[in-house]
């Protein structure tokens, strides 16, 4: 339902302009011949509500139409059939969108067990040093934009000390462990940029239990101080560390724009700013769309788990 | 290879810990202090000690071996160098809090942490820089000087010149007043469209809070739909239409994106200011201003604003963050500000191939990251003192 309405705005912020988009597109010096063909081959001589239903009933289908950028050589050069030599938009995005699912996947999978130790261990070593270098360092980490984290990582990691090749160009047919180094320095620049929110959630999150009458009892029943957070108190507190969880899982997913420039890693986020950066605009589109849908998609995984994991909202009364 | 020294050194370290608790134990009689130490503990401190003696062994390393420059050294040099710099700057600061000033100024510097000190410092700072930027640049921000890529350090023997302290850039234009003049463009306009989301935010969400009803549920469930979309991505996908539809000249780009972002966080404070709205409008004094027959405007401006002072003030803070690094990323991609005008965002992807010659020449990789670190630095001293701030209201001690 939200997706739907996320798909109105979308389209309806793309197609709500005055003004002609296929000259908008062509430029000045567009001859006359040019325009018509752009719009015939756009679908742009239909009225809107055409156009939208049939822009989401492909889209449905998995077509989600051809870039601009084809269209525009289709439509200077005569060529007029759809289909032949015209790579379409999911072409290009399908295997972009693997490699970044693969990159918020290594990155997930590194930053998720990270955070929630962390979070355990400054929860039991709060108010030490050791709790205050880590609320620091990981306000800091929050706070730096992405880029500037990549670049010190580069600095380190590839330039000073070449441990990991400083640009990730990955391509289909290598072999994984290849693979696994190349992605390995925007990975762990995404980890850096999540896994402090994560982990200061993680960490109140528990604190705001230690105040409870069953946390005091296991305190009182001698248990060790690790024990009562580890079996009491993080079982409890799993429903909001889920809920960030996801939430850091979506910002992997849409956050990985700026890093994959930085890395020129072929991802999808990289598609779309060039796309942008050209005004592709069914490019822009669809990869708008797929962004939009996998931040309400794992949103809405983040509620069910959170139900799931709580007994007290699994059996209403 | 490196692995098994990597795992050698743990188990030395493990031993030590072992041996730290034990020490400890015997020498002072046993004390609860030692007595009820976890292992994890004594391998904590262990770690602790080990990490400051290696950072202090590798401070004091020659900065050079055969007239070759030891990079890793130098680098880490500087970052120490800043890190005590800044912390003693801070340090200073809060005394010169403490002694100067209204008494109500100095018992707040009385019982801030130095972070906050830090983020105050930085925060006024800035302020001053990017509000004098035309007096203090030495040199304009379009000016293009003779030489090109003089190298950061002002050193003649290594390519660098006194005139130009940060050297300069690859056009030749003087990077220390690109800088200069970059904190009052991206500080300014990130300031400015904070300002008007927290105008359009606020007060959107403030009458949606008094006058509920259809209005409430209408704004609501826009924003919801708003939120929706992740906001860079959105943001990405309105600039491109708007340049698409309207012209790309720079100053027009400058204005879609002050004006695309302004919307997109007001949905972000229309939520907070909202929520906060509505746990005051049921206030009995919020009851009796009604009885009395004032109006909307007296009830949103004297009544519920002066109460919600504390939360809002606080988002702001990390409103101004968010805006900030959203312009800076932006512009980094190539879509922000545009050029002539200074920003902090191109400067590094301008400037981001230096970082390259990091090995041989590390004051020529210095260029990107004092851009980048200047962003980081103003978020985080924001950071520190919104964090300070909701620490202090929330009375939190545990």
């Amino acid at each position: 339902m939200t997706l739907f309405v996320v798909s109105v705005i979308i389209f309806v912020a793309v197609n709500a302009l005055p003004g002609d988009f296929a000259e908008a597109i062509l430029g000045q010096g567009a001859t006359p011949e040019a325009v018509t063909a752009i719009r015939e081959q756009l679908g742009l001589n239909q009225n809107a509500l055409t156009r939208y239903f049939q822009w989401l009933s492909g889209a449905l289908r998995g077509d989600l139409g051809v870039p601009l950028s084809q269209a525009l050589f289709a439509g200077n050069f005569g060529a007029t059939a759809v289909g032949t030599d015209v790579t379409t938009v999911v072409d290009q995005i399908i295997p972009r969108l693997k490699n970044t699912l693969f990159l918020a996947g290594v990155s997930a999978a590194i930053s998720v067990p990270l955070a929630v130790t962390l979070g355990v261990l400054t929860a039991l070593y709060r108010n030490t040093a050791f709790d205050k270098a880590m609320n620091v360092s990981t306000l800091s980490a929050i706070s730096s934009p992405e880029f500037f984290i990549a670049y010190v990582l580069i600095l380190f990691l590839a330039v000073l000390n070449p441990i990991f090749p400083s640009l990730s160009n990955i391509f289909p047919g290598m072999e994984f462990s290849e693979r696994l180094t190349r992605t390995m320095l925007p990975a762990l620049t995404l980890t850096l940029a999540v896994t402090a929110q994560m982990m200061r959630m993680t960490r109140a999150a528990i604190i705001n239990l230690l105040a409870s009458p069953y946390i005091e009892m296991a305190r009182l029943k001698g248990l060790s101080p690790m024990r009562v957070i580890v079996k009491h108190a993080l079982p409890n507190a799993l429903a909001p560390i889920i809920t960030v969880i996801a939430l850091n899982l979506a910002f992997l997913v849409t956050g990985v724009v700026v890093v994959e420039v930085v890395f020129v890693y072929p991802g999808i986020g990289q598609l779309f700013v060039d796309s942008v950066k050209i005004r592709d605009i069914p490019v822009v589109q669809a990869c708008c769309l797929i962004f939009a849908a996998v931040y309400i998609l794992l949103n809405l995984t983040a509620d069910i788990l959170s139900i799931i994991s709580n007994p007290r909202l699994r059996h209403p009364k | 290879m490196t692995l098994i020294y990597i795992l050698l050194g743990l188990i030395a370290l493990l031993g030590l810990a072992y041996v730290f608790r034990l020490g400890g134990q015997a020498a002072t009689g046993n004390k609860p202090f030692f007595r009820d130490m976890p292992f994890g503990v004594a391998f904590g401190y262990v770690l602790a000690a080990a990490l400051l003696l290696f950072s202090v062994w590798y401070f004091f390393q020659p900065t050079e071996t055969d007239g070759v420059p030891r990079a890793g050294v130098i680098f880490f040099r500087w970052a120490v160098q800043g890190f005590l710099m800044f912390a003693a700057a801070a340090y200073l600061f809060r005394l010169l809090g403490r002694s100067v000033g209204t008494e109500g100024s100095k018992k707040l510097f009385r019982s801030m942490p130095l972070t906050a000190a830090f983020g105050i410092m930085i925060i006024i700072v800035y302020a001053i820089v990017s509000i004098f930027a035309g007096v203090i640049a030495p040199y304009g921000q379009e000016e293009v000087l003779g030489a090109a890529n003089i190298v950061p350090g002002g050193n003649p023997a290594i390519g660098g010149n006194p005139e130009y302290p940060l050297g300069t850039d690859q056009i030749g234009r003087d990077i220390l007043s690109r800088l200069i003049f970059g904190a009052q463009n991206t500080v300014g306009i990130a300031f400015v469209t904070t300002c008007l989301a927290f105008l359009l935010g606020g007060s959107l969400g403030f009458l949606a809070a008094t006058l509920g009803g259809w209005l409430d549920q209408l704004l609501s469930r826009a924003v919801d739909a708003l939120m929706a979309i992740p906001a860079l991505i959105f943001a990405l996908l309105l600039i491109t239409i708007a340049t698409a539809w309207a012209g790309s000249a720079s100053w027009q780009v400058t204005i879609y994106m002050i004006l695309i972002i302004a919307v997109i966080d007001s949905t972000r404070v229309f939520r907070l200011s909202r929520a906060v709205g509505q746990n005051i409008v049921v206030m009995d004094y919020i009851e009796a201003a009604k009885l009395r027959g004032e109006g909307l405007p007296y009830l949103i401006f004297r009544e519920m604003l002066p109460n919600a002072y504390a939360p809002l003030l606080a988002e702001f803070g990390l409103r101004f963050c968010f805006v900030f690094l959203t312009i800076a990323s932006l512009s980094f991609l190539g879509v922000g500000i545009q050029p002539p005008l200074a920003d902090w965002g191109t400067m590094v992807r301008d400037l981001s191939q230096f970082i390259n010659f990091a090995a041989f020449a590390p004051n020529v990789a210095v260029a990107p990251l004092l851009a980048a670190g200047a962003i980081a630095l103003l978020t985080v001293a924001v950071n520190f003192v919104v964090d300070w701030m909701l620490h202090k209201s929330s009375g939190l001690k545990e």
